[in-house]
């Protein structure tokens, strides 16, 4: 297959989401604005204000009904997406999880923001942290043209039979929600082939008879009921197993975009930059890989073999290929834009750590606590990092196992 | 006006086998609601006593699509629901002409938690029922206060002690707060007069826009009243003024029948001690200190009622016995 001619506009980070929205026939949007999310719900209103979409736009009062009514909206039938940040997302925590766990396929961009208090609208990861066991599927991507690429995919993955688990696509607050780039965008009849049409999988009702998985008046399904300990248990089993055989769906969708456009994001999993031949390597998440990658070209032009392994998907977590990565370096940093406050280290910290245990080989790993309420990670800070790395991986000695990188003293 | 005989030959929607306590008022108003659908209808109802006696998995009371989400969310579902059957039926991926939607919840999951999802929904103007059914209290964990509990009751939150008489606020004017959103349908109803009950389902499935229908619905259990007086009790609501029975088509508000023969004949109006006096929950009432409350309640009935009235622009003012 030809890749298809495509036409370059500046969008930033929201629009870009609000963009693969319009064209990814969308039926129900339930949202509501917070900083620095509030573009994509402002872009949406135009595009259904002037008719440029077909989608029914609930314009909720609340976060925790935004989610709700795009979980009932999907369980209906409909195609639905959300999108919120920090705040709002700590409001939807508990239908976060019960959006999983009634296995509905919904869509949500997160615009990542710190959480209060104190109250800040700036950039950092711990409003998605605390919902990384939810039994979503979380996509993250590094820049505005990934996020469009993300949210077209998100749909396929998520509304796929087998697979029917919710999909959240991450982005950096105002690094990359409010910062335009040149986005190559496919064109609507494109998009919305890839997509498709809502397809339902067969379950059974209480008389054993094949039923589409909807909410439909044919064929009377209770979604939802009280699930008690002889049940409740292997239905959470469930959403693990469908996290299992996620990988598979993710990389064919993946694969199958990237024959269309000409984009591919690493293998799907993760984004290695240099890695293969590297000795010393950081890990991270989202916009921050564009600045290391620029410090790992410095340094490789001093001749020091650094590297940088970007995660693209952090559920479900690409555990061999991030333990193939690292494994045989001779050390590693770990960038946590998020903190877990009296854990030593950030979440992200004690994901990758955590793989590391079931490696041939350990190599020593740190982790760097940075970017907190939006605070800058310039490239300096970034080659502080490798320094440190250097210094560790000549002397196999680790000084400080977790630190601020970026603070004040 | 339907009749019993053609009230049996309609399907079980809600049907038996479910878990709850004899004598449940709230799981006769469900089965009350269910026969007064009109078509294809979609149901979504809130955490709370009736969505857990009817769904233990792989168990459903239900042969109507159903759905809960969370306790505060009915209204909010019902925005969802909605929404996607609008679009689908536009869009022709679904063939229905038309399906109602229903949502339910109990007084915690309307007064308290969900008002704000149902006060949003209702601004927005969704097409749908959401029906309170009230059972005075959060019945499914163990009866504790809510915002519809009314003054004087003993909750396990609100317990009767030796100086504190139990609930020491009143009931909130819900219905009259739905009222004053400006939706084209708002009314009350009791399980002990079905046949005003079912009508008014009907009609707030007919209305264009949001619905609300207030249900009163004792919880023996949570009332600790004979579960043989159920029925009773309900009527005697009614009869009391305790809870009148009324509608409000597009903000007018007018009596119901059985109301409305109160109204012109007050001497039929009967004194709130005899309602209290089935419900344990107020048996520390008839305390010589406590007594004042009894007085209070009946006092702040009248108030209500008279209020009412006026609203309904029926000038008599009903005296009250007591
Ligand atoms: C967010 C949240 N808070 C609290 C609860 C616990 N809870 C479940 S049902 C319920 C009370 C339900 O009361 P009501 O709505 O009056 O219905 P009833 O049980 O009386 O029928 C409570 C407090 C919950 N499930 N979710
Ligand atoms: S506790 Fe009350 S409301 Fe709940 S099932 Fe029993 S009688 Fe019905």
């Amino acid at each position: 297959m030809a890749i298809i001619e495509q036409k370059t506009i500046p969008l930033n980070g929201d629009e870009a989401v609000a963009y693969a929205v319009k064209q990814s026939d969308v039926d129900v949007v339930a949202a509501y604005p917070i900083t620095p999310q509030t573009i994509i719900v402002e872009r949406f209103s135009e595009y259904v204000a002037n008719g440029e979409v077909d989608t029914e736009f609930v314009c909720v009062e609340s976060e925790h009904s935004a989610l709700a009514a795009s979980l009932t909206a999907s369980l209906t039938g409909a195609r639905a997406f959300t999108a919120t940040a920090s705040a709002g997302l700590a409001l939807m925590h508990e239908m976060v999880y019960v959006t999983a766990g009634c296995r509905a396929p919904v869509v949500m961009a997160v615009t990542n923001r710190a959480l209060s208090a104190p109250i800040n609208i700036h950039c950092d990861h711990s409003d998605v942290m605390a919902e990384r066991d939810s039994g979503w599927i979380q996509l993250w991507a590094e820049n505005a043209q990934e996020v469009y690429d993300s949210i077209i995919q998100a749909f396929r993955i998520a509304e796929h039979p087998d697979l029917m688990t919710p999909v959240m696509v991450n982005l950096d607050g105002f690094f990359l929600s409010h910062t335009l780039e040149n986005v190559q965008v496919l064109p609507d009849n494109v998009v919305r082939k890839f997509v498709g049409i809502r397809q339902y999988p067969l379950v059974s009702d209480t008389q054993g008879k094949k039923v589409p998985f909807k909410l439909d008046p044919d064929f009377p399904l209770t979604m939802g009921p009280l699930d008690l300990p002889d049940y409740y248990f292997e239905h959470k089993r469930q959403q693990e197993e469908a996290m299992h055989i996620a990988p598979k769906i993710i990389k064919q969708v993946h694969d199958e975009y990237a024959k269309l456009s000409g984009r591919s994001y690493g293998n799907g999993f993760v984004d290695a930059y240099n890695v293969d031949d590297a000795e010393i390597v950081t890990v991270c998440l989202g916009s921050t890989a564009g600045t290391t990658k620029t410090v790992v070209d410095q340094l490789r032009s001093k001749g020091i073999k650094a590297g940088v392994l970007r995660v693209r998907t952090l559920r479900p977590l690409p555990v061999e290929d991030i333990m193939r990565a690292l494994e045989n370096k001779k050390a590693v940093a770990v960038l946590d834009r998020s903190n877990s406050v009296g854990g030593q280290g950030g979440p992200f910290f004690h994901e990758i750590r955590h793989v590391l245990y079931g490696a041939q080989s350990h190599p020593p790993i740190v982790d760097y606590v940075y970017g907190l309420g939006g605070r800058d990670m310039p490239p300096a800070l970034i080659q502080n990092i490798y320094k440190d790395l250097e210094e560790i991986a000549k002397t196999g000695k680790v000084k400080n196992l977790v630190q601020f990188a970026g603070v004040r003293e | 006006m339907i009749t019993i005989k053609e009230l049996t030959e309609k399907p079980e929607l809600f049907t038996a086998g479910h878990r709850a306590c004899a004598g449940c008022g709230p799981a006769i108003a469900l089965r009350q609601i269910m026969k007064a659908l009109r078509g294809p209808t979609i149901v979504t109802e809130a955490t709370g006593c009736m969505e857990v006696v009817s769904t233990i998995y792989p168990y459903t009371a239900w042969n109507v699509p159903w759905v809960h989400t969370a306790f505060e969310t009915a209204a909010a579902n019902a925005s969802g629901i909605e929404a996607a059957l609008k679009v689908l039926k536009r869009k022709k991926r679904i063939t229905h002409e038309h399906v109602d939607v229903i949502a339910l919840a109990g007084d915690g999951g309307t007064y308290d938690i969900g008002i704000q999802a149902l006060s949003g929904a209702a601004e927005r103007g969704h097409d749908f029922l959401y029906v309170l059914y009230d059972n005075e209290g959060y019945m499914n964990t163990g009866i504790q206060r809510s915002g519809g509990t009314p003054l004087g009751a003993s909750t396990t939150t609100s317990p009767a002690g030796t100086v504190i008489p139990g609930k020491t606020q009143h009931k909130k004017p819900i219905a009259d707060i739905m009222v004053a959103h400006d939706i084209p349908y708002v009314a009350t109803a009791s399980i002990g007069y079905w046949q005003d009950l079912m009508a008014k389902v009907r009609k707030g499935l007919e209305v264009e826009g949001p619905a609300f229908l207030h249900v009163m619905a004792p919880c023996p259990r949570g009332w600790r009243s004979d579960t043989a007086k159920t029925m009773e009790i309900s009527r005697l609501a009614v009869e009391t003024c305790v809870f009148p029975l009324w509608e409000a088509v597009n903000g007018e508000y007018g009596l119901s029948p059985i109301s409305k023969a109160i109204a012109l004949k007050p001497d039929r109006k009967k004194p709130v001690e005899v309602y209290l006096k089935m419900q344990r929950r107020f048996a520390h009432l008839f305390q010589p200190k406590f007594q004042h409350i009894i007085k209070e309640i009946q006092d702040d009935t009248d108030k209500r009622w008279n209020r009412l009235l006026k609203k309904c622009n029926i000038p008599q003012v009903a005296v009250s016995k007591t």
